[in-house]
């Protein structure tokens, strides 16, 4: 009897040990994460804030750290963004809506395209580098200018937009298309006039974010030609660096000034535009959010 | 093609029906010279990916009658209702055999347009499915995709006066159609589909997601309209195929060789001889209760 | 009542359309245009790296590239054996990995089976925070913090080490890792755990013995889909972990990945045409393999799971 409960007791208390060694596993597993996001923010904000000013935000790059700014990179990328949500909305949404309400699934074309697009979202980005550099700016000759990297950055976010969009639209449902076919509104008419304006609001959220996904990749534009030294202000078919590009630039100097205070005031610039865009994706989603 | 018997009541009483009700529904049936014929279906079968959900039904619908199909859960029902305006063809896989007849035109027949067939044979679902827009915008929205603009206003306020729910909204037209009741949503949704004036309004399981009181009124409803119109209904409820249908269809299920599921039309007859004096065994069975 | 006072069988209804519906025809058009520019974008994609690459091994045998040891292509005499790059990127996927892996599915398991709904739905979107800080972030972050306080430690680790970037992309990686290998285990029916509760399995349990073993295909999605990413990561190891290809397998020097070789090279003004520049596409051209590879294995062990449980 005191043996049975005894085992009892024992192989218990051995259970309740490796329980809570398991959760403390898993509570380090999240603290890993979330710790080096703190660690990652506080050692950037407490570099480069001081360096944050106008100067930065104003004045084109130098040799001088004290007078280096950003000006011409932090205006490529708001080019950009704008370049890439004009570009990649339509074709996203237009993408998703082929597949999700024109292309008959049991085709095997249509199913080798969705397959097409998920293998295409996990291309590493540099690859899309790589064929920006042959095509673009050696084969068509467009040069290292700042429309080769918008449309280069187009197609590496296409993909992401593409899976958002159609998530967004398969989530208005289908009892809004049958009661739409049967007042008989044909295909576009049930797409333009309902489910579209139904999926606007999980559309948006899911390109800003895919949006500001793409603002921060350095490694494509390095290819497609983002130049070291641009002290101008960018245009379309002109020399453009970025600022990823500008804080790489940074961080590859060897000098103190520049690889870790500049380096970091200009993260600061990057993470607080990156930042305004996902809160403003989170907005949308929170306010417009329709249960069904 | 099951032949259609003079109506002749005799007052059997079986269990399970309430004759008042088939009293109630008043009108006795016009002779079979007299009636017009809207569809004539010939031996028709369906089948989604091959398994044959549907097979050899033959029938005839006339005109300003409320005609009501009733049988066990998955007898195909909904899928033979959806032949009526091509509301299979949405559905992949699904393929139609035999003929529909409408107004002694193929109804598919090779250029026959989904959108003109659904412009006059309109359909009401059996959840509410309110478009997520504004009162007015449900109603207008058949009417605007079908270029039927002119007095649109006039148009809506008709269909809703004809629905019984002017007086409900009148006030509100602006709002949104998600605030409404389940049963004003349901009368909403028959409006949308009367502001295109079809001929034919098909409705699947009208009242099964509603209360008492608005299945009342929705049946209150059917009788109102089918003055002008004319109505097939699939329910489930057998008093309510009892007070409103002139004629009633039965259908089962036989099981095929691999356990295959296919819905048969059992047995089609004016309703009293339906409820009353039904010629064939599993047809007694079902309206009194004894099966499924 | 639409067909008015005659008697519709003496008055034939069209129902065809009254003209053709172009509009229609031209939109779908446009959108299945759309729909192509994917297919041209991985057509651009496999062309733009292939041919290239064949003109490289024209000249340069494709068995000295695979097995040769030594990459050093802009010296003379010049050296194309690529394994030094292999290697590279293996060693700083493997130091991802040995932090993603354990970290990523031990946040998988603690938000499917230990956090309340209310939890998961603040914790789950902080956690994705980390997959969208832009890696040229991280890549400083191992530079000027990882990498001094792995020196702080006593080791001896250079300004630039595989370690302090693989560490850096390791942890980047653990909510790809999570996110999928949650919706896995989300995706495990409840009656499974009840009927393991019922029988008294602890927590820990039935984490490990029900949900673990039922949800491996989407876990084992999710560390291919790590590895390909880890493969594929550019920037933390351009900017942390130095430009010498190096074959000695030791975490604590400089090594040079397929990716960094890639950046560094194409940045440059490298003449179209020259060896050098077609070297850019023959790497680039094993990368794209090698990811290629593993993220149609994913692809394929996702819908594995989806089909199981959907
Ligand atoms: N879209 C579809 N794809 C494949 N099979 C279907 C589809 N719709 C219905 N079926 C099948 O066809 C058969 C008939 O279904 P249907 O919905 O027409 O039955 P029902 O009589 O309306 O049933 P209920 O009374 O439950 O509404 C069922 O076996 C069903 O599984
Ligand atoms: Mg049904």
């Amino acid at each position: 009897m005191s043996a049975v409960s005894a085992g009892l007791r024992s192989s218990r208390r051995r259970g309740v040990w490796a329980g809570r060694l398991f959760m403390a596993f898993l509570l380090l597993s999240l603290a890993i994460g979330f710790a080096t996001l703190l660690t990652l923010v506080v050692q950037v904000v407490f570099k480069g804030v001081e360096w944050v000013d106008l100067v930065l935000l104003l004045e084109p790059p130098s040799a001088d750290p004290q007078i280096a700014g950003a000006r011409p990179a932090i205006l490529a990328t708001i080019y950009l963004g704008v370049l890439l949500l004009a570009l990649t909305v339509p074709l996203g949404v237009g993408t998703a809506i082929y597949l999700e309400e024109y292309a008959n699934r049991n085709r095997w074309y249509n199913r080798l395209l969705e397959i097409n697009i998920q293998n295409l979202a996990a291309v590493p980005s540099i690859v899309y580098g790589i064929l920006g550099l042959a095509f673009l700016v050696r084969g068509l000759g467009l040069g290292r200018v700042l429309l080769a990297g918008a449309m280069i950055l187009t197609l590496l976010v296409l993909p992401t937009v593409i899976i958002a969009a159609r998530e967004a639209i398969r989530a208005v449902p289908d009892s809004i298309r049958q009661g739409a076919y049967a007042l008989g509104a044909t295909r576009w008419q049930v797409v333009w006039r309902q489910v579209l304006p139904a999926a606007v609001p999980g559309i948006a959220t899911g390109s800003i974010l895919a949006l500001s996904r793409a603002l921060g990749e350095t490694a494509p534009l390095l290819l497609v030609g983002a130049l070291t030294y641009v002290s101008f202000n960018p245009t379309l078919l002109g020399d453009f660096t970025a600022l990823p590009v500008q804080i790489y630039q940074w961080v590859a100097r060897p000098q103190p000034e520049f690889r870790d205070t500049l380096a970091a005031s200009g993260i600061i610039v990057l993470l607080v535009i990156l930042l305004a865009m996902n809160a403003l994706a989170i907005w949308l989603r929170n306010r417009y959010e329709r249960r069904w | 093609m099951v032949t259609v018997p003079e109506s002749q009541t005799v007052p059997v009483t079986l269990p399970g029906v309430n004759v008042d009700a088939v009293a109630e529904r008043g009108r006795p049936l016009p002779a079979r010279e007299l009636r017009e014929v809207v569809f004539d279906v010939q031996g028709l079968g369906v089948s989604y990916s091959g398994n044959m959900a549907l097979q050899d039904v033959s029938l005839e619908v006339y005109r300003n009658f409320v005609t009501a199909f009733i049988g066990p859960s998955g007898c195909g029902k909904s899928t033979f209702i959806r032949c009526f305006n091509h509301m299979n063809a949405l559905i992949p896989g699904a393929r139609i055999h035999g003929r529909i007849l409408y107004h002694e035109q193929d109804l598919y027949g090779t250029d026959v347009d989904p959108v003109e067939v659904r412009k006059r044979i309109g359909m009401v679902f059996q959840k509410p499915n309110p478009f997520p827009k504004s009162i007015y915008d449900n109603v207008a929205f058949g009417p605007r995709v079908l270029g039927m603009t002119d007095g649109l206003d006039e148009r809506v306020e008709r269909a809703l006066h004809q629905a019984a729910l002017w007086d409900e909204v009148k006030d509100r037209l602006k709002a949104s159609a998600l605030g409404l009741s389940g049963g004003q949503q349901q009368r909403l949704c028959i409006a949308r589909c009367l502001a295109v004036e079809p001929e034919v309004i098909l409705m699947d399981e009208p009242a099964s997601a509603l209360d008492p009181i608005a299945t009342t009124r929705i049946e209150d409803l059917m009788h109102e309209l089918k003055r002008d119109y004319t109505i097939i209904v699939v329910t489930h409820n057998m008093q309510q195929a009892a007070r409103v249908a002139d004629m009633t269809a039965f259908f089962s299920v036989t099981r095929g060789g691999e356990g295959q599921r296919t819905g048969i039309l059992i047995e089609y007859d004016a309703t009293d001889k339906i409820f009353t004096q039904p010629s064939d065994k599993r047809t007694e069975d079902y309206v009194t209760g004894r099966f499924g | 009542m639409a067909t008015g006072e005659a008697t519709a069988a003496d008055q034939r209804i069209a129902l065809r359309a009254p003209r053709r519906r172009w509009g229609e025809d031209v939109i779908k058009g446009a959108l299945a245009l759309c729909a192509l520019l994917s297919v041209a974008t991985t057509i651009g994609i496999v062309a733009a790296l292939f041919l290239p690459a064949f003109e490289f091994f024209e000249e340069i045998s494709i068995v000295d590239f695979i097995t040769g040891t030594n990459w050093a292509p802009l010296f003379a005499p010049s050296s194309f054996g690529v394994l030094p790059l292999v290697a590279g990127t293996l060693l700083v996927t493997a130091i991802a990995c040995a932090v993603c892996m354990p970290f990523g599915l031990g946040a998988a398991i603690y938000l499917s089976e230990y956090a309340r709904a209310r939890t998961r739905k603040s914790v789950k979107p902080a956690l994705e925070v980390l997959a969208g800080i832009p890696t040229v972030v991280y890549g400083y972050f191992a530079l000027t913090f990882v990498g001094p306080r792995l020196q702080d430690l006593g080791l001896p680790v250079g300004v630039f080490s595989a370690l302090s970037a693989g560490l850096v992309m390791g942890v980047m990686l653990i909510p790809t890792v999570a996110s999928v290998s949650e919706d896995a285990m989300s995706a495990v029916p409840r009656d499974l755990r009840d009927g393991a509760y019922a029988l008294g399995s602890t927590r820990l349990q039935v984490a490990t013995r029900i949900v673990v073993p039922a949800a491996v295909s989407g876990i084992i999605a999710s560390y291919v889909l790590a590895i390909s990413r880890a493969v594929g990561e550019t920037m933390i190891v351009l900017i942390a972990a130095g430009g010498q290809p190096n074959l000695a397998w030791n975490p604590l020097e400089a090594v040079q990945t397929m990716t960094a070789f890639v950046a560094a090279t194409g940045q440059g003004d490298t003449p179209t045409g020259s060896i050098e520049y077609k070297t850019i596409f023959a790497v680039g051209a094993t990368l794209f393999v090698m990811t290629f590879v593993m993220n149609l294995l994913s692809i394929r062990l996702v819908r594995r799971f989806r089909e199981v449980y959907e």
